[in-house]
């Protein structure tokens, strides 16, 4: 029995020192992870109404960067593995928090990528604190991740409601459209939405006439009375923030009441390819919006969208293009770092300043952890200007990245040190 | 005044829908003794079926309104007598979860092939205008979608309360060991009464597609106020659950002027009311509950 333990401590031992030994003597920019691989956590929704414009093909979209950064960089560009973990929150904060606690705490993840839906996407910022791990939001919106509840750990990547309303609220506004009706979808996202647009729109010099929530989840999928009622305020301009499946239901029954014809125009708050193509490309032919990438801007931007299509049959909305791109400009850093350890991976992030196919003219701002980076100004084509499936939309301007930015007095994010 | 007004429209709109899911849960249950919980499923896939006949066949809105409630209804009858016929002696907590499970199993069916998003529908080409009605305009659509539910439920008021068929029907529902002993064969309209009630649940899809998001999640968030519907009227009355149906859709859409958060709690508290004040609903017997 004796000679059995101290076998397996001999074998132990000569493990550890042949382990420490590979993986110790950081030979041509390889990395030194600390527990032998980096395990990265996607959560987002797999199931409900944000399924579609991230879910599983986010997933795949940060395979994809794990692929490509080893054929960039060798099998072993990281010192060791890269695995990738998946869960679906469902769209519930509780879920989301007990997920990312155990992805840190039993599976070791070094980092936790995407978190769709506000609410769940803030519950993760407060375990990411506790924990003492990486979090890089991309396809949440709400700005309290860079304000109150900014942390350490924490950093937002694609974009916020604030970049939403300086794009979209202070464009249509300055075209003219003066007074508007907003309608909002009543959590967390729609409020910060709400409150982000009103104060654009006032600053552009606009008015807002009103604003009403409607429930979320909308379960009758009716906005008729949301809707009649704009057309008895008679606005210039219906500002609907709803998101998903909510907004198909939206955009439909304005068509259907011919709001339009009524000198209403229709403001979108958030779209993504995939709510297009849900719609028809026509239903929505001419609405200006905000986004931060499109598939078909550019040259490098299309190589990435003709892989991403191959691999999933569709083109990428810019919740996928932005978790591929924050998986592979995590694994630079760490490359910069040598090493995965979370304050050694922040300290390279902060204050770096980078452009890659989704962001240009980045610029990752220490005191609140904000990835500033430009936004564009998109309007939906009509069907007969499109050349094939899911060419949708054309740039018709670009933000500049520090206006697309809330400025850092409005942040109100305290960052400890 | 306008405003009030048109809201009732759209309380009526509402109403169109909750009364054809819950004529045909009602008739379904009337019958089977069954809850049928995939109702909201087919209630989907009716409006699926309106736009793969438009997307693959090139079949519009009109031949859609007759073809999809027929082969949803057909398949209907497959299911009934596949697998629903198995457990008509066991407790009806079997076939509640038989058809709970079939709902989860046809919805990420259709997810698995079309995604959640939602396909575009558009309405028809004659109804794709609006009717000035005073200040504002009003969608022909949706007046078409109130005329067309009321001739149906009179329609299947005056089959099952006027003809033969509907006299064996409701004579199966009340009392089938007597109707039995008569000498009519229930079982036989079983199969039929189902196919008929599922009918009616793609009839309602067809007529959503062109007004709501067609994603598979459409009927599980209209099934549960269907739900309360059928318990408002009463469980397995035909008159009661179209009653209910425009009435809740009415008073929903009335709440929703105070705040639009109520359009969403006036259908439970209505049926907690009803339950209180009249347990079987406001037109069922105790009888038809056993």
């Amino acid at each position: 029995m004796k000679r059995t333990i101290a076998g397996s401590l001999v074998a132990l031992l000569l493990a550890a020192a042949c382990g420490g030994g590979t993986g110790g003597a950081p030979s041509g920019g390889t990395a030194k992870l600390t527990d032998g691989k980096l395990v990265i956590a996607v959560i987002n929704d797999q199931s409900g109404v944000y399924a579609d414009l991230s879910g599983k093909n986010a997933v795949e979209a940060v395979k994809m960067a794990v692929e490509d950064f080893k054929a960039k960089y060798g099998d072993n560009a990281l010192g060791g593995s890269v695995e990738v973990l998946t869960a679906d929150h469902q769209n519930k904060a509780d879920v989301a928090q007990q997920k990312a606690q155990e992805f840190y705490e039993r599976s070791n993840a070094d980092l936790i990528l995407d978190v769709p839906t506000s609410s769940a996407a803030l519950a993760i910022a407060d375990v990411a604190k506790t924990q003492q791990k990486l979090y890089i939001n991309v396809a949440a919106a709400t700005t309290d991740l860079t304000g109150k509840s900014c942390n350490k750990y924490t950093f937002h990547y694609a974009y916020d409601t604030y970049m939403l309303a300086q794009g979209t609220g202070i464009t249509v506004t300055q075209q003219g459209g003066k007074s508007w009706y907003i309608i909002y979808p009543n959590y967390a996202f729609g409020q910060d939405m709400e409150k982000s647009f009103r104060q654009a729109v006032i600053a552009a010099g606009g008015t807002v006439i009103q604003s009403d929530g409607s429930p979320f989840p909308n379960t009758t999928g009716d906005f008729s009375s949301l809707l009649l009622k704009a057309g008895q305020l008679k606005p210039q301009v219906l500002g609907a923030m709803q998101a998903g499946g909510d907004l198909v239901n939206v955009v439909k029954q304005y068509n259907e009441f011919k709001l339009k014809d009524q000198n209403i125009k229709l403001a979108v708050g958030l779209l993504f390819d995939t709510d297009i193509t849900a719609l028809g490309q026509d239903a929505l032919a001419g609405t200006v919006y905000t986004t931060p990438w499109l598939w078909n801007m550019d040259e490098q931007s299309k190589t990435f969208a003709d892989k991403f299509l191959k691999r999933t049959g569709i083109r990428p909305t810019f919740a996928h293009a932005g978790n591929y791109s924050a998986a592979w400009q995590y694994m630079e850093a760490i490359r910069r770092a040598g090493s995965d350890e979370a304050d050694a991976v922040v300290k390279q992030l902060e204050g770096y300043k980078f452009s890659d196919f989704f962001i240009r003219n980045g610029f990752v701002r220490p005191e609140d952890h904000w990835v500033q980076h430009d936004a564009l100004i998109a309007q939906v084509k009509p069907k007969s200007e499109s050349k094939e499936t899911f060419d949708y939309s054309k740039v018709v301007s670009t933000i500049a990245a520090e206006k697309a930015s809330r400025p850092l007095a409005e942040a109100g994010c305290s960052m400890p040190k | 005044m306008d405003y009030i007004a048109l809201q009732l429209f759209n309380g009526l709109v509402n109403g169109s829908f909750y009364a054809l899911l819950s004529l045909g849960l009602a008739v379904i249950f009337g019958v089977l003794r069954v809850v049928n919980f995939a109702h909201g499923a087919l209630y989907m896939l009716g409006a699926f079926a309106a736009y793969l006949l438009l997307q693959d066949f090139g079949v519009g809105f009109w031949p859609a309104l007759v073809l999809a409630p027929i082969g949803i209804g057909i398949a209907g009858m497959i299911l009934e007598r596949l697998l629903i016929r198995r457990l008509y002696g066991l407790d009806p907590l079997y076939n509640f979860l038989l058809t709970f499970g079939l709902t989860l199993m046809i919805q990420d069916g259709v997810r698995l092939r079309y995604g959640l998003q939602g396909q575009p529908y558009p309405a028809p080409a004659e109804l794709a205008g609006s009717i000035s009605a005073g200040l504002v305009a009003y969608p022909t659509y949706r007046l078409f979608v109130i005329a067309f539910s009321i001739v149906v439920c009179v329609a299947v008021w005056y089959l099952i309360e006027r003809t033969r068929v509907g006299m064996i029907v409701r004579a199966a529902t009340e009392r089938p060991e007597l109707t039995r002993a008569l000498g009519i064969n229930v079982d036989r309209w079983v199969t039929p009464v189902f196919g008929f009630g599922v009918a009616l649940a793609a009839l309602g899809g067809v007529l959503a597609a062109p007004m709501r998001n067609v994603s598979p999640l459409m009927g599980s968030e209209l099934i549960i106020f269907a739900f309360a519907v059928v318990v408002i009227g009463g469980m397995g009355s035909i008159a009661g659950a179209v009653v209910a149906g425009f009435l809740v859709g009415v008073l929903a859409s009335l709440a929703a002027i105070f705040n639009p958060a109520l359009e969403n709690v006036v259908a439970f508290a209505l049926m907690a009311i009803v339950l209180l004040v009249r347990p079987a609903g406001l037109f069922g017997s105790l009888e038809a509950r056993s």
